[in-house]
């Protein structure tokens, strides 16, 4: 299981760095989420995909598995929920003052 | 247990939620925080003398113990950090009051201010790598709106760059969390020092000891992965870049000095080998992109990205005079660098321009102005009796001593440099004929805008006549870096 | 062409409710069980998204009067302020306090200071969501 988990963990990687590569605003944004959803994947599965019981009280199992990396996760989810929502609408807003989505249009000169 | 070590990160939590109750009226928002910004200074100061007088302070939040629940430890150094991020927020804050346009002060300019200096301290004083990483997205989400709040062309393109960099390198860290964890089994920094000592996994650990430098070198602006830094400070206002110019640069060195003397110490000839020859491009490689430019601020970002490689020149050292210089390094450069920055505003007030080429004779209309900017230049560049030099001397003796005779001809030279572009703003902005005429000269006042930088070139000149207890402090501090038994036992009590 | 919402507004109207009751249920079994104040603030403000997504947005806000970034900024208080409160007792940050009550209809009943914080956790969700959705929404150029 945990070889299946990381090498989805790597096609998600892979295809998020094409995408942050590519020239439009939106691939980037959405390669930035699949990047993350990677990362998340990728600590759920290196702390050990436990077979224990959920770790709550009223269980009275053998095993529990470890909670702290559901709550670390959990965590990041939330802070890139809210940073990929700004992203979205920073990408929304740079569109429409820019007039364009061309990552090489927006490029810039150095002295300006 | 002493709930005071939680003040600096509460206390501008708390004000800047209740700043945003007020975001309709301008002047009681101002009110707030400068009572605030003070709060924090005084919490700071007296927080750093609880430190120096019962040694390492923790609370554990919750009252769960150590290595299970989350801990902010105060030691020295965070101390020393604490003091520095409130006097530059205070700085920085006033002389926000004199140039933010009042639309900026409505788009909750303040509170995401006040969260970006909770982020910072609440960086400075965890124990705790997951939690580093939240309070780095904490300081990192409000340095996005601050850095966008405004919203011209040039802002909307380059913070974008700006947040995706962040992003991806937030993404590297939580990377590098998963692998200490699965390799260690802990996220506990003190108990990370003890595990990491007593693994003999040299090889996996130097990858995740060069992720995470990868991660807080992004944070950072070190070689290779400054490029983001000098677009990206020019676009928000002055007291905006010179709070992210002092500050937010310095937590990543910060974050990189932490975690290279507690955590990662296990095969030094390698990591710190690495660390040194970083610093030394960093330096090099800054100051020449210092040296091409024609534009006040984007010389002064420049110069950040080659004084970062002083600081982290200390910890490839690795030898408590070389820590020592560095953190003088560090206090020195966030006054002086945030002082710069706010003289880079304060000329743009008056001038309407950062661009060197069309500014000149300022000496003359404005003759405090040129001479204190003159002060924290020359500070900046190393020459006694300032600040700079003092660190400087410290940070090349010990490169000395070491016999890495390398890296000293290095940041020699950049200090020569450093001289050379810092003169070249002095003589291209302050001297020759004025060119404002006499009705743009009484146009701004200038005393409003000096006030809140007078008393950080008074700093800079004070640390470099007081350097003998100054310097003999930042000793104690290194050495309670470079000996992290004491960080793990204050922290798991045994 | 004149659109026919009936069925999405009827259907809404009943489902609408059956979410936001099921919010609060999460709401409360959080702390020992699963739920608590971030997923219930998430179905309630999916219950919300519900209700401006069939009516409209000028109804719905005539209806829900709330200011959301004060509705975020009421919320931290409110979990500040119960992780404050252990400050009087002299323990540290967050630490949380629980005891047993006789209440009159509820019988015996655990209180605890995780309750309110999960309020204001739950106002700070239902806030974010909302205000991070409207105002994409809003945007109608």
């Amino acid at each position: 299981m945990e070889i299946l988990m990381i090498i989805t963990v790597g096609v998600l990687v892979s295809v998020a760095t094409y995408m942050i590569l590519t020239k439009s605003l939106l691939r980037v944004v959405l390669g930035i989420m699949l990047l993350s959803h990677g990362a998340h994947l990728l600590l759920l599965t290196l702390s050990g995909l436990g077979e224990g019981a959920p770790p709550l009280l009223g269980e009275q199992a053998e095993a529990y598995s470890d909670p702290l990396p559901q709550a670390l996760i959990l965590t990041a989810i939330v802070i890139s929920f809210g940073v990929t929502a700004f992203l979205l609408v920073l990408a929304y807003r740079t569109y429409k003052e820019h007039k364009t989505d061309d990552l090489d249009e927006l490029r810039g000169s150095a002295d300006e | 247990m002493n709930n005071i070590v939680l003040l600096p990160v509460l206390i501008p939590f708390i004000m800047g939620v209740i700043l945003i109750l007020f975001r309709n009226s301008p002047s009681i928002q101002r009110f707030i925080s400068a009572v605030t910004a003070f709060a924090m200074l005084a919490v700071s100061i007296y927080l750093t003398y609880i430190i120096y007088q019962n040694g390492i302070t923790t609370v554990e939040l919750g009252n769960w113990p150590a290595p299970f629940g989350i801990v902010l430890v105060g030691d020295l150094f965070a101390g020393l950090m604490l003091i520095l991020a409130s006097i530059v927020g205070v700085a920085c804050l006033f002389f926000a009051f004199q140039t933010i346009h009042s639309e900026r002060e409505k788009f909750y300019f303040y509170p995401f201010y006040f969260f970006l200096l909770t982020g910072v301290n609440g960086a400075f004083l965890t124990g705790d790598l997951f939690n580093l990483f939240v309070f780095f997205e904490v300081m990192l989400i409000a340095s996005y709106v601050l850095i966008v709040i405004g919203g011209t062309k040039y802002q909307l393109r380059e913070s974008f760059k700006y947040v995706v960099i962040n992003i991806f390198a937030s993404m590297f860290f939580i990377i590098g969390i998963a692998y200490l964890y699965s390799v260690t089994g802990t996220l506990n920094l003190a108990q990370l020092g003890e595990r990491v000592g007593e693994l003999e996994q040299t090889g996996v650990l130097n990858v995740v000891a060069i992720l995470f430098l990868i991660v807080f070198g992004m944070k950072g602006a070190l070689f290779p992965l400054y490029f983001w830094l000098p677009k990206s400070y020019y676009g928000p206002p002055a007291a905006i870049a010179a709070l992210f110019g002092g500050l937010l640069t310095k937590v990543g060195i910060y974050a990189i000095i932490r975690s290279f003397t507690l955590i990662f110490t296990h095969n030094p000839d390698f990591t710190h080998n690495i660390i040194l020859a970083l610093a030394g491009f960093t330096m090099f490689f800054g100051v020449l992109g210092a040296v091409s430019q024609f534009d006040f601020k984007r010389i002064l970002s420049y110069h950040i990205i080659s004084q970062v490689g002083y600081m982290v020149m200390g910890l490839g050292l690795y030898t408590p005079l070389a820590i020592a210089g560095a953190i003088y390094y560090i206090a020195h450069h966030i006054i002086v660098k945030a002082a710069l920055f706010l003289f880079a505003g304060a000329t743009q007030k008056i001038t309407g321009t950062t661009d060197l080429k069309k500014m000149s004779g300022l000496l003359k209309t404005h003759p405090a102005l040129a001479w204190l900017f003159f002060i924290a230049a020359i500070s900046l560049a190393g020459i006694p009796p300032l600040s700079g030099f003092f660190s400087k001397f410290a940070l090349i003796l010990s490169g000395i001593q070491e016999e890495r005779y390398f890296i000293v001809f290095v940041s020699l030279l950049v200090g020569l440099l450093t001289l050379f572009s810092m003169m070249k703003i002095f003589v291209y902005v302050f001297w020759g004929k004025p060119s404002l005429s006499e009705e743009e000269v009484k146009k701004t006042k200038l005393a409003p805008l000096l006030w809140p930088v007078a008393p950080l070139v008074a700093l800079s000149i004070i640390m470099g006549l007081a350097a003998e207890p100054i310097f003999s402090f930042s000793m104690e501090v290194a050495e309670q870096l470079l000996d992290p038994s004491l960080y793990i036992n204050s922290v798991l009590k045994e | 062409m004149k659109t026919n919402f009936l069925m999405l507004h009827t259907i809404t109207r009943i489902v609408a409710f059956i979410i936001l009751s099921f919010s609060v249920f999460l709401f409360f079994a959080g702390h020992n069980n699963p739920g608590g104040g971030f997923i219930g603030g998430l179905m309630t403000a999916s219950a919300l998204l519900l209700l401006y997504v069939s009516f409209d947005l000028k109804t719905i806000k005539r209806v829900i009067p709330f200011n959301y970034s004060t509705m975020i900024a009421v919320g931290l208080l409110i979990a500040i302020a119960t992780g404050l409160n252990s400050f009087l007792f002299g323990d540290p940050f967050l630490t949380q306090y629980f005891e047993y009550y006789d209440l009159p209809v509820l019988g015996e009943t655990e209180l605890t200071t995780a309750l309110p914080f999960d309020l204001g956790i739950y106002l700070v969700v239902v806030g974010v969501a909302l205000l991070t959705i409207l105002t994409i929404a809003e945007d109608d150029a």
